[in-house]
């Protein structure tokens, strides 16, 4: 299956530990960088009370929403600790800080 | 109807007693205390941190200003009760204090014993007793030089240590072959005087003192075989003797001390002794858990009861951090008795057992005391051992072939089994205090039952017993840790923060050995603030450790919108900022407009996107950020005063907003509200602010420490000033202690609560130079704060924060 990979800037344009927002059909997508460069792109959209997750401090490879700070794993979605839920993480592909993702899962999904 | 009662002395023993007598009978006695010392009941256990720089006097205070308030107890500080009078039944102090009792405690304590050695009355010369000994012997190590401690007993030790911290040199000079010999057998002694001698401490044992030296003050010691020391201090630490001389003038029975019976009572019937100046069957003890004891017993005499004491088994511990050694009972060798001893010389482990038919007599473990408690508790319980002979010495673990799970001695004791020695606390009361009260951290424990509340060293027994009984909802460690990244608690963060001069986040981090790689959202935005606060010049605001509303200077709302809230000095406004605010809401559809409780506009619903063009708007208006979302300074807010009001007394307007001017822009651990009331009507609310001013015809009266939030609480009254310029001062200076000692998000009631509202007044209100000093670093401070972040990001500051990366359209997703 092809994917069909679209850019959305580069890593220099998120701060380390942060995180900037990309505006889709689907909703807003939280893109974050980790103290180690390390990128991933979730839904911005917390299983909790649909906080905003890209708002949250960034610590390891976790966010904590700053809504009621439940803490979701950027790797696999998935709330951290006691809690209990996910978001969806979606594909994203970084060739020498350039980001692209992928929005074909989203728009199965969403069929 | 209500006897008087007085109390000659307020050391920890009287505390305590009263402490017990609240709780039996509060009201039945109208209590006025006389204190020597010009403070309150503080934790002199504790002295020896407090001289190692470990612990500041605030952590070590027992009662503060407030608990004396809230029982109706009378305190004369500074006041030396210099006479009794039992036929006239009053006390009279050398400031002329002149009470009467029905009833009178005399707990005068000890004094030290100086031996009258040439030069002892030299300056440098000090005994190690109170806080004022240790507040000049810190004062002297700041010059560094040489201290020289005369005796190798507990205190000793501990003084030459907590130098050694203060970055003296140190000489210990001991007359006896062995140190701390009443307490330990040779064997502990020689490894305990090779842990101290790795610790840099020169000991020097079998040497007597000639003199000592100087003119003008101390400049060494000569000893008897000739050597001479040069030194800048001489610590007096050869024991103590009771103080009983004024009980005796007095004509009441004096031995060694106080002649007391079980009931603690002297030979006069309406006179009791307690604590160190005490004399118990010909005993007189110097440790806290025996005075406890007898406090006690002195509580129910005086709520009428029949309670007796019958002496104590003591047992002793070194407070010398790295250094575990726990001594308790009688081990000198005789012919019916018997030992055990284990050695373990690379991991510097000795451990000895005195037994005599079968009973445990004494114990000296050094290395591993982790046993100590129970060896105490067969000791003073006289339990046949014989069963567990061959492997008492390995400790309870070891015992019926359990395996080595640590919970599992402490699972094993019995109820009755004393944990706190100092508190007379045993298993069973903390456990069932912990499930009743449904207590969940080690500050309630101890606040509840007192175990660990004292010298601290049973902290982590408590804590097992609280994992215990609470299961893995508990994380034990000897302090609560700021978070899961560290063992380390907020007030040690922040001393080491100081002491290391760590001025980055990832210092931090490393030097203070941060379990996570980069911290979570709990310990970065504390850490963060701690750093702005302490090097306002020199550390980089850290925006990824601040939280949302932090970062972008406006309050997150439940849909992910924002709420901004402009600036709007002390309550103030007009027609041409409401016109402004008016048109920023049309223009931008802004769907609510509030008004807040701190006096001004809430524009809430705004999208992040939109944030910078509405602060543009506003700001050409004039308008700078409210800082509504900040742990910072939030609001001043004020009635009309003297400008308007019949009743004003003052320009209440006017000093809000100059407080406002002065103090906007700075961060505080937590949000910092004021508010300034024109007179004692107080419109302003003044009275449960964090900081309120009620200006009254001769001046204005500060007040601090309220709560109208999940707690409500009325003010506490700083003190009263007479100029609006003095009124200043002393906010900000109150202000910045709050900044410089408060935990993150500790709002400055409880900060209060902690610190001690005495030592706060004492601080602020008295201590002139400590005031100035807090004041100029605020203002330090705040010609780096003083920048308004709107306008910042209106110039274009944090660009990215506001605009989504990148926009995907549906054609483009489709593709």
């Amino acid at each position: 299956m092809d994917q069909n990979w679209i850019d959305i800037g580069h890593i220099d344009d998120i701060p380390l530990r942060g995180a900037r927002c990309v505006k889709t059909p689907q909703g807003k997508i939280a893109v974050f960088r980790t103290a180690d460069n390390e990128v991933f792109a979730i839904e911005d959209h917390c299983p909790h009370k649909g906080g905003p997750l890209s708002q949250g401090i960034v610590h390891g490879k976790a966010v904590t929403c700053p809504l009621h700070n439940w803490v979701i794993s950027l790797e696999s979605g998935r709330a951290m600790g006691a809690d209990e839920g996910a978001v969806r993480t979606i594909p994203l592909r970084n060739i020498d800080g350039q980001l692209s993702m992928s929005l074909e899962r989203a728009l199965i999904a969403a069929e | 109807m209500t006897q008087k009662l007085a109390i000659i002395g307020n050391g920890m023993a009287p505390g305590r007693m009263l402490e017990e007598l609240f709780e039996k009978a509060p009201g039945l006695y109208d209590v006025t205390i006389f204190n020597a010392e010009p403070r309150v009941n503080y934790d002199r256990i504790m002295l020896s941190p407090v001289l190692s720089g470990e612990k500041a006097y605030e952590d070590i205070v027992i009662h503060n200003d407030g608990w004396y308030a809230t029982h109706g107890v009378t305190l004369h500080k500074g006041a030396k009760v210099t006479e009794i009078d039992r036929h006239a039944r009053t006390v009279t102090s050398a400031n002329g204090i002149t009470a009467s009792y029905d009833k009178l405690v005399i707990a005068t304590g000890s004094l030290p014993f100086i031996i009258p050695l040439p030069g002892h009355q030299l300056p440098g010369v000090l005994p190690y007793r109170d806080l004022d000994d240790v507040e000049k012997m810190l004062e002297i190590s700041k010059g560094k030089g040489r201290a020289i401690v005369i005796g190798a007993g507990l205190l000793g030790l501990e003084a030459a240590y907590g130098l050694k911290r203060q970055g003296m040199d140190v000489t210990v000079i001991h007359l006896m072959p062995t140190i701390m010999e009443r307490q330990l057998d040779p064997a502990a002694a020689y490894l305990l005087e090779k842990a101290l001698t790795e610790r840099g401490i020169d000991i020097i044992t079998k040497a007597n003192t000639k003199q000592i030296l100087g003119t003008d003050k101390v400049e060494g010691i000569e000893l008897e075989d000739g050597r001479v020391i040069a030194g800048d201090m001489v610590i007096m630490a050869v024991g103590i003797r009771p103080a009983s001389s004024l009980a005796k003038d007095a004509g009441i029975a004096v031995n060694r001390g106080i002649v007391v019976d079980d009931g603690m009572m002297t030979s006069d019937p309406n006179v009791f002794a307690l604590g160190e100046c005490a004399e118990h069957r010909g005993t007189c003890y110097g440790l806290v858990a025996p005075l406890y004891e007898a406090a006690r017993v002195l509580a129910d005499r005086l709520t009428g009861g029949s309670a007796e004491y019958h002496g104590s088994v003591v047992n002793t511990k070194l407070k010398v951090t790295g250094i575990n050694l726990f001594s308790a009972g009688d081990f000198a060798e005789a012919p019916d008795r018997e030992e055990i001893v284990l050695r373990d010389a690379s991991a510097g482990i000795y451990k000895r057992l005195v037994l005599k038919d079968n009973k445990i007599l004494g114990a000296v473990l050094y290395g591993e005391t982790g046993d100590g408690s129970w060896f105490f508790d067969l000791m003073k319980r006289g339990t046949d051992i014989s069963q567990m002979r061959e492997t008492l010495i390995f400790g309870q673990s070891y015992q019926g072939g359990t395996p080595l799970d640590p919970m599992a001695a402490v699972a094993a004791l019995p109820d009755d089994a004393e944990i706190c020695g100092c508190n007379g606390v045993c298993k069973g009361k903390i456990t069932s205090t912990i499930s009743s009260k449904g207590l969940t951290s080690l500050d309630d424990v101890r606040a509840h039952t007192k175990a660990s509340a004292s010298c601290g060293s049973c902290t982590g027994l408590v804590e097992q017993l609280m994992t215990l009984t609470l299961g893995d909802s508990y994380n034990p460690a000897a302090v609560t840790p700021m978070c899961t990244c560290t063992e380390l608690g907020h007030d040690d963060v922040r001393r080491l923060i100081k002491a290391k001069g760590l001025k980055t986040i990832p210092a931090v981090m490393q030097e203070l050995e941060w379990k996570t790689s980069c911290g979570c959202a709990k310990c970065r935005p504390a850490l963060n603030y701690y750093l702005v606060c302490d090097w306002p010049d020199e550390y980089a605001d850290d925006y990824q450790s601040r939280y949302i509303n932090e970062r972008v200077h406006a309050n997150i709302q439940k849909d992910g919108t924002y709420s901004v809230v402009p600036r709007m000095w002390g309550g103030v406004t007009n027609a041409a900022e409401l016109r402004a605010i008016a048109d920023v809401v049309d223009k931008f559809e802004i769907p609510l407009v509030k008004v807040t409780g701190g006096q001004r506009i809430d524009l809430l619903g705004i999208e992040k996107e939109d944030l910078p063009a509405v602060w543009s708007d506003l700001g050409k208006a004039g308008f700078v950020s409210g800082q509504a979302y900040a742990k910072g300074l939030r609001t001043v807010k004020t009635c009309v005063g003297s400008d308007w009001c019949r009743f004003g007394t003052q320009d209440s307007t006017g000093l809000g907003i100059r407080i406002e001017k002065f103090m906007w822009g700075s961060w505080t651990p937590a949000k910092l509200k004021l508010a300034v009331s024109g007179c004692p009507r107080n419109c302003a609310e003044a009275t449960c602010k964090d900081i309120g001013v009620i200006c009254v015809d001769s001046g204005f009266e500060i007040h601090f420490a309220g709560a109208a939030g999940l707690d409500i609480k009325g003010t506490e009254v700083l003190g009263l000033v007479k100029t609006e310029n003095e009124a200043l001062e002393y906010i900000v200076a109150l202000t910045q202690m709050y900044r410089e000692q408060a935990r993150y998000l500790e709002r400055i009631y409880k900060w209060a609560k902690r610190i001690g509202l005495d030592e706060i007044r004492r601080q602020i209100m008295t201590d002139e130079e400590k005031r100035k000093g807090y004041y100029e670093r605020f203002v330090f401070s705040q010609s780096f704060a003083q920048v308004d972040p709107w306008s910042e990001r209106v110039s274009g500051k944090d660009k990215h924060e506001f605009k989504p990366m990148a926009t995907i359209g549906y054609s483009q997703a489709a593709e």
